[in-house]
């Protein structure tokens, strides 16, 4: 007699183990073909098992996805993650210390965003997830301006309304983070469609975890995209951990992520996410396709979440603690910092003198955001003001409410005044 | 003027919009080469090509998130949901996205889709094509929520809907698509060419979102009601012959509390009648509304008379419809109180 028996995924190494990354394959950097753009996903369907890697043990650039980038352009992109690190560093601290509510820190996955935001033209539309604060970086967001949002001050941009990180920047092609995941992906979809029945040239890009990869918008994206051929680039970004939840919970154990772009019809690229220029080559070739009318591309980038999910999160309680160090991809900003030294292009020196002007950088900011106030000191937004923007127009109920706060505003005011 | 059913009406509000604005698109399960299982979007494919009316995938979720990506690249999409008893897998992209999107980003985003959607009973749909979730979206804050009653008033608010800057559910009251239906499933049909709504200006014309609609002036009793149910009120305030005032609220987001509350006011008594389930149901919010601005004024507590709070069932569904003589009943009721 045969009894079925239900197969729960466990990673392999918890707490107290020794961390185990045999599940990955890595191929040598440089091995995987550079296809035509417009090559079909099936002809293309390697791509989905291997990993295109382009910086090599020897921190050399190699193979046919090297995008020979300009040294000076590799140094801006090093100054892009090094300040999203370090921007990272200082809003954990400041929410340690009771200043901001939350946070979460993009760290060991900067390449990601930066690469992406780099290859792509500023015209595209970026539609991102958590750990892509690169993105606004990249196209030169304020850092003030983000740290405004995380204090929800009088100049957060979400007027008060969101917890930390969820930014949005209009003007700057770049829409607003939501705490539901993944919702973000099928509606990149959808303003591309619009795209393309306008027939524009611009694309849109958009970021999903690994682990919120199992939810039906995922499907609704891939499908929508697939059927209609969207301008799209659909990114998953596999950084195996999602909270507590090892990537075999949205199915990685059985195939990468990337290969669900062929079952779509979709070609899809796994790239090795902690590799700043294969990043960027799979990135620019998805747009030339999508340009080009070759429709979406799924690419899954295969990094690590070497920070907890957020400033609420304790990943001692699930995974091995040294696991990061054990993490065969390594560092971004390290494998960037040592091609272009290998380069002649870069120094320990020189690197050293941008982290400090970084850090003053960063501290600057930081003084200047606090000047718009606090959560917890002026000044403050006015509490009236969230009733606007629930329509275009203020209903006559919501009139009657605000109308309602602001005598219980006035109230309190005068009571205080007199006590 | 033209004589039309609601389905035409509703076909010539996208016509006249697809024709004014080159942003409007119309998209849904069979809504473009086939036109629609209730033919609400017959031809517009062939006179507006398959870049302005489009069929989807089936998924709704798919189909609200392209509309939300759409609506914020500069589109006007119009997306059908093809019985709002599947609209449901879209719910989270209604709710959290669609919804909040110009409120969580303080006005830099917003999405003006309108979701056009039939619901309703008294098809003998079931409980998977018979329900009446309005009350579902009128929970959800950022949403306007219209439920027309007759093809002039669907033409104009289906125009205004998708002319508004803020996302719309607009519920169609699929039972009354071809004609006013007076609550008696045993009755000949009855076409819209009988009844004065059916008249339809072939132009664009707006109805204001927001405005109720006396449909009957009385002095007794106001009844609130919307939807098919408007046309069985009517039928039961003439079985009863009380002089009731019947208010077709229209519009259940934002609510003409003005014109509702003044005919309470006037009357001393309300009967509230919708065909969803009772418990949370929107009447809850008319009687509380009512209550509050009213209570003075008030003759007789406020009835409800609504679908029973079970799932649509198919074999008894005449028996779950509130008729019109669950109506006159609580009408006669309303009258009687001390």
């Amino acid at each position: 007699m045969t009894q079925s028996r239900l197969h729960v995924p466990h990673p392999p190494a918890r707490p107290g183990e020794k961390p185990d990354f045999s599940y990955l394959e890595i191929p040598p950097a440089g091995r995987e073909p550079r296809p035509d753009t417009l090559a079909s996903a099936l002809e293309i369907e390697q791509l989905g098992t291997g990993m295109v890697r382009v910086l090599d043990e020897h921190g050399q650039a190699v193979g046919p996805w090297n995008p020979h980038l300009e040294p000076e352009e590799l140094q801006v992109a090093l100054r892009h993650m090094l300040l999203t690190r370090r921007f990272d560093e200082r809003m954990q601290r400041m929410q340690r210390q009771g200043r901001i509510s939350f946070y979460m820190k993009s760290t060991g996955e900067e390449a990601v965003a930066v690469a992406q935001a780099m290859a792509l033209q500023p015209g595209d539309m970026l539609f991102p997830s958590y750990r892509t604060q690169g993105l606004f970086i990249v196209r030169g967001k304020s850092l003030v301006d983000l740290m405004c949002q995380c204090l929800s001050n009088t100049r957060d941009m979400c007027r008060g309304r969101q917890m930390p990180i969820m930014y949005h920047w209009a003007e700057g092609n770049i829409f607003s983070i939501s705490g539901n995941l993944a919702t973000q992906f099928p509606q990149a979809v959808g303003w591309a469609m619009a795209a393309a029945i306008k027939g524009e040239d611009r694309i849109a890009s958009s970021w999903i975890g690994e682990g919120a990869s199992a939810e039906a918008d995922f499907h609704h994206a891939l499908t929508f995209a697939a059927v209609y051929q969207a301008p799209v680039i659909l990114n998953v970004v596999n950084n195996q951990w999602a909270i507590s939840s090892f990537q075999g919970f949205a199915g990685g154990e059985r195939r990468t992520f990337a290969q669900r772009g062929p079952g779509y019809g979709i070609p899809g690229v796994r790239v090795d996410g902690n590799d700043f220029l294969a990043v960027h080559a799979v990135t620019r070739w998805a747009a030339e396709r999508a340009r080009a009318r070759g429709g979406p591309t799924l690419i899954e980038h295969v990094t690590y979440r070497a920070a907890a999910h957020s400033t609420s999160d304790d990943p001692s309680r699930y995974r091995p603690k040294e696991e990061w160090q054990s993490w065969p991809l390594g560092d971004p900003i390290t494998r960037l910092k040592e091609h272009l030294i290998g380069l002649g292009e870069w120094s320990e020196e020189r690197h050293a003198a941008l982290e400090k002007e970084l850090e003053a950088h960063v501290t600057a900011c930081w003084k200047e955001a606090v000047t718009y106030g606090t959560l917890s000191e002026g000044p403050t937004l006015d509490p009236v003001s969230m009733f606007e923007d629930v329509f275009h127009d203020m209903p006559a109920h919501l009139k009657r409410q605000r109308e309602a706060l602001r005598r219980l505003l006035a109230e309190q005011h005068a009571a205080a005044a007199e006590g | 003027m033209a004589q039309m059913n609601m389905v035409q009406a509703i076909n010539s509000a996208l016509d006249v919009m697809l024709g004014r604005d080159p942003r409007v698109v119309v998209f849904g399960e069979d809504v473009g080469y086939f036109g629609g299982v209730f033919r609400c979007t017959d031809g517009l494919q062939r006179k507006y090509g398959e870049h302005r009316v489009l069929d989807t995938p089936i998924a709704e979720g798919g189909i609200v998130a392209a509309a939300i990506g759409m609506g914020v690249n500069g589109l006007r999409p119009v997306a059908e949901i093809q019985f709002a008893d599947y609209i449901y897998p879209a719910f989270d992209q209604i709710v959290s996205e669609l919804a909040r999107l110009r409120y969580r980003t303080a006005g830099d985003f917003s999405a003006p889709v309108t979701i056009r959607t039939p619901c309703g009973g008294g098809i003998r749909g079931g409980q998977t094509h018979s329900q009446s979730p309005e009350g579902v979206f009128t929970h959800v804050c950022g949403l306007k929520v219209v439920m027309p009653s007759n093809p002039y008033d669907a033409k104009g608010l289906l125009i205004s809907s998708i002319e508004d800057e803020d996302p719309v559910v607009f519920f169609e009251p699929k039972r009354i698509y071809n004609g006013p239906f007076d609550g008696d499933p045993h009755k000949p049909a009855v076409p819209w060419s009988t009844h004065p709504k059916g008249e339809v200006p072939e132009g664009h014309y707006a109805i204001p979102i927001g405005k109720a609609e006396i449909v009957r002036a009385g002095q007794d009793v106001t009844l609130l009601t919307y939807g098919t149910m408007v046309h069985v009120a009517e039928a039961a305030v003439q079985l009863t012959g009380i002089d009731a005032e019947i208010i077709d609220v229209r519009t259940m987001v934002p609510l003409d509390v003005d014109t509702l509350c003044t005919s309470v006011c006037r009357t001393g008594r309300c009967v509230i009648v919708h065909e969803a389930t009772r418990f949370s149901g929107f009447g809850a919010e008319l009687s509380a509304s009512v209550q509050e601005e009213c209570f003075w004024h008030l003759e007789a507590p406020i009835a409800r008379v609504t679908g029973w709070d079970t799932p649509y069932p198919h074999a008894f569904e005449w028996d779950y419809f509130p008729g019109p003589a669950r109506i006159a009943a609580a009408l006669r009721g309303v009258m009687e109180a001390r």
